[in-house]
């Protein structure tokens, strides 16, 4: 009699059912799900997926269910919210201060959409690069207009900074990651001195050189930051600077060398 | 790639809640429990995708993963008796199935905190013949022991959890 309660009990033990979201977090374990949380950054409250290959999303959504459902319709894998790994948020913080790179998961996106994103991860902080440049650098230089398609679907605003790039004749051109009005903010913040880039666009000056060196940049090139105004002479084009004997700037690369 | 995706996410949802119950029965928690069974799904998962197909196919899914978590459980308490605490629900909540009520929860709790008094070798037995069901061929593949010493283990185990009812269990708790 004690012997058949017993087989019952231990009977019981066996109809026990995992937790709630078991599954989706074993799913996450072996990569074939992604896990998310919130995070508050310098440019407010962003929702960043990732998985074992790296961070695979980001965006400023208003709710953990929109983030969800924009996941599910742009990259199409299954979604565990977690709490993050101790040390994500302030991983998350220095790569949107500058002072680190993520590893990021692109499967998914198009070997050119892939391209275009990993050019843009080159450009530093507080630089800007015109479309036509991520184009002709990454061996496809009529293909301008698909950049901007790429860079509009980029799934990692703000981490890969497609902020960074804009039109050539200065317009700061739409942004995936909240409008034209955000890409500005952001471009602020890091410094981009966007008036005076609004500027030279329109009146045509594309180019900066630089007196002393003969060598001319972008606008933003790093290497014109210790330059005095008077020293600078300005270019609408390529065949311009180099008719007065400037070469491109080995590392804004304007031109090809 | 994609196909063994496929056959392992169905591999989870067919089996997700036999794999936790033999962790709870194993562990006697259900805090180690959640360890256990994520450790055998991760590990099922990257022997799969070494698999080839026809292996995949003819793989008997129950009993293969029945071995993983008891090579599981065997390497991490190696060593090591199973805690007797936590008899009170002082887990944090992994969030109980809804059918799952509080009384029920607590009584299975203090079943399996029993039965994970047992030493290792009884345990796995009685667990997988009285908990999972398995046949005694299953267990021999799973627990890689010949039939005849998974028959007396299962009947050794059974009767020291009887002689523990209200003895030994209680005294360290």
């Amino acid at each position: 009699m004690a012997k058949v309660m017993e087989m019952l009990d231990l009977k019981r033990l066996g109809d026990v059912r995992a937790p709630a979201g078991f599954a989706e977090r074993v799913l996450a374990n072996v990569g074939m799900a992604d896990s998310y949380a919130m995070f508050e950054t310098v440019l407010g409250p962003v929702y960043v997926a990732w998985n074992r290959l790296g961070v695979s999303a980001a965006m400023r959504s208003e709710s953990a269910a929109e983030f969800e459902g924009w996941f599910r319709n742009e990259i199409g894998r299954q979604l565990v919210r977690v709490d993050p790994p101790a040390d994500l948020a302030a991983k998350i913080e220095d790569q949107l201060e500058g002072r680190r790179r993520l590893r990021f998961d692109l499967r998914g996106l198009t070997p050119f959409s892939q391209a275009v994103l990993h050019k843009t991860l080159e450009i530093s902080r507080g630089q800007v690069r015109p479309y036509g440049w991520i184009a002709r650098e990454i061996g496809h230089p009529a293909a301008v207009r698909a950049v901007g398609t790429a860079l509009a679907n980029n799934p990692i605003p703000y981490f890969i900074p497609c902020h960074r790039v804009i039109r050539s004749d200065g317009v700061i051109g739409n942004y995936g990651g909240g409008g034209p009005e955000a890409k500005r903010q952001i471009l602020s913040l890091e410094g981009v001195q966007l008036t005076r880039l609004q500027k030279l666009a329109r009146s045509g000056l594309r180019y900066e050189g630089v007196k002393s060196t003969k060598i001319f940049c972008f606008p933003t090139c790093y290497h014109g930051r210790q330059v005095r105004e008077e020293n600078f002479v300005y270019f609408r084009d390529e065949a311009e600077a180099r008719a007065a004997g400037y070469r491109p700037c080995k590392d804004c690369r304007p031109a090809v060398a | 790639m994609e196909g063994t995706d496929r056959v392992f996410e169905r591999l989870v949802r067919d089996h997700q809640h036999r794999i936790y119950a033999l962790g709870l029965a194993l562990t006697g928690n259900r805090h180690d429990a959640e360890d256990v069974a994520q450790d055998t799904f991760v590990r099922a998962y990257r022997a799969l995708v070494t698999y080839p197909p026809e292996r995949i196919r003819e793989l008997k899914q129950k009993a293969w993963l029945h071995r993983i978590a008891v090579n599981v459980v065997r390497n991490r308490v190696r060593g090591v008796r199973p805690r007797l605490v936590e008899l009170n629900g002082s887990e944090p909540d992994h969030g109980s199935g809804p059918e799952e009520n509080v009384m029920r929860r607590a009584e299975i709790d203090e079943l399996a905190a029993r039965v994970a008094c047992l030493p290792p070798r009884y345990r796995e037995a009685v667990v997988l013949r009285h908990v999972q069901e398995l046949s005694y061929a299953e267990m021999a593949d799973a627990l890689g022991q010949p039939v005849g010493t998974v028959k007396a283990n299962v009947h050794r185990g059974l009767k020291l959890l009887r002689g523990e009812n209200d003895g030994k269990g209680d005294g360290d708790a």
